[in-house]
């Protein structure tokens, strides 16, 4: 056997045994494009809260006028479904791209390492509006969405551990300063997902 | 050559040495998955596994989900020590043709 061989037999294993852990087709593009969404989303939040005005001020009195709430939390969503979709088919044609199916026991493994910590967050979210509990409504966001980053990381590139460390940090300030929770869940969901996005974008499309 | 004794005749042919990656590196992998994965036809894969699994180097599992069959490969503890030495080998064989 050839010097050679040897090395890329070694070198084909290894690739072999990332790419059946991990899945790697995640595009940077998807978390520039949800930042985005995020930060319109907030702008339009800030608009319908504090009107016209621009001054950021902290906040002691929340927001109680139901239909302001229920327009918030239109927006809100409209946001996730965008980033989702947006995701999910980015992540599709990227995988084809690399001639791998975006459906496969790792990509299943990451969705469902994902979901437990969003799924309990979003239902967790859900009660605390019902219950009329709105200020713990951005750092619960933050920190289950942190939570989730992190549990998916094991299946796929470690950045995405990182993203979620500072998501449960800033999570934790917003938590400590609830008045600005529209501040902190804009750097977390538009800020940090574009700086991110561009991050993967350029290490890995280049 | 001393060396070449270290070679687990089980991994010379690739493919098996490409199933043992796969399931060394995972709890368990499917044999869909593994065919995907290494670009296998359905014959050619069985029969690697099943000499796989007559070194004992692997385990079967199988299940049916609704009426499919599914079937579960992992690697057990003497297949992840020969994978191990098998690398150790072809390591020691790179060091020594630079020394």
């Amino acid at each position: 056997m050839q010097e050679e061989d040897i090395y890329s037999e070694l070198s084909s294993i290894r690739s072999l045994m990332e790419r059946s852990a991990k899945f790697i087709s995640l595009s940077g593009m998807s978390g520039i494009m949800a930042g985005i969404y995020a930060l319109i989303g907030a702008f339009l939040g800030y608009k319908l809260v504090y009107g016209n005005s621009y001054d950021l001020d902290y906040r002691n009195n929340y927001v109680n006028d139901s239909e302001v709430l229920a327009k918030l939390f239109i927006i809100a969503a409209i946001v996730l479904i965008c980033s989702l979709l947006t995701g999910v088919w980015l992540t599709i044609r990227e995988a084809h791209k690399k001639g791998e199916t975006a459906w496969n026991p790792v990509s299943r493994r990451l969705l469902i390492s994902l979901s437990i910590p969003l799924i309990t967050g979003g239902l967790f979210i859900l009660i605390l509006l019902l219950r009329g509990n709105y200020s713990i409504v951005a750092p619960a966001c933050l920190i289950f969405y942190g939570l989730a980053l992190i549990s998916g990381s094991h299946y796929t590139l470690s950045a995405v551990k990182w993203l979620g460390c500072c998501e449960i940090i800033l999570g934790l300030f917003a938590a400590l300063f609830p008045g600005y929770g529209i501040i902190f869940w804009t750097l977390g969901f538009g800020i940090l997902h574009i700086i991110y996005g561009s991050l993967m974008h350029f290490k890995y499309n280049q | 050559m001393k060396i070449l004794e270290q070679f687990d005749k089980a991994f010379e042919n690739r493919l098996r040495l490409q199933i043992m990656s796969v399931l060394v590196a995972n709890a368990h992998y499917d044999f869909n998955a593994l065919k995907e994965l290494l670009n296998a036809t359905d014959g050619n894969l069985a029969s690697h596994l099943k000499a796989l699994e007559k070194e004992e180097y692997i385990t079967v599992n199988k299940t049916f989900i609704g009426r499919k069959p599914n079937t579960q490969y992992s690697a057990s503890a003497t297949g992840r020590n020969a994978f191990k030495k098998h690398l150790e080998a072809l390591e020691n064989l790179i060091k020594q043709q630079k020394s």
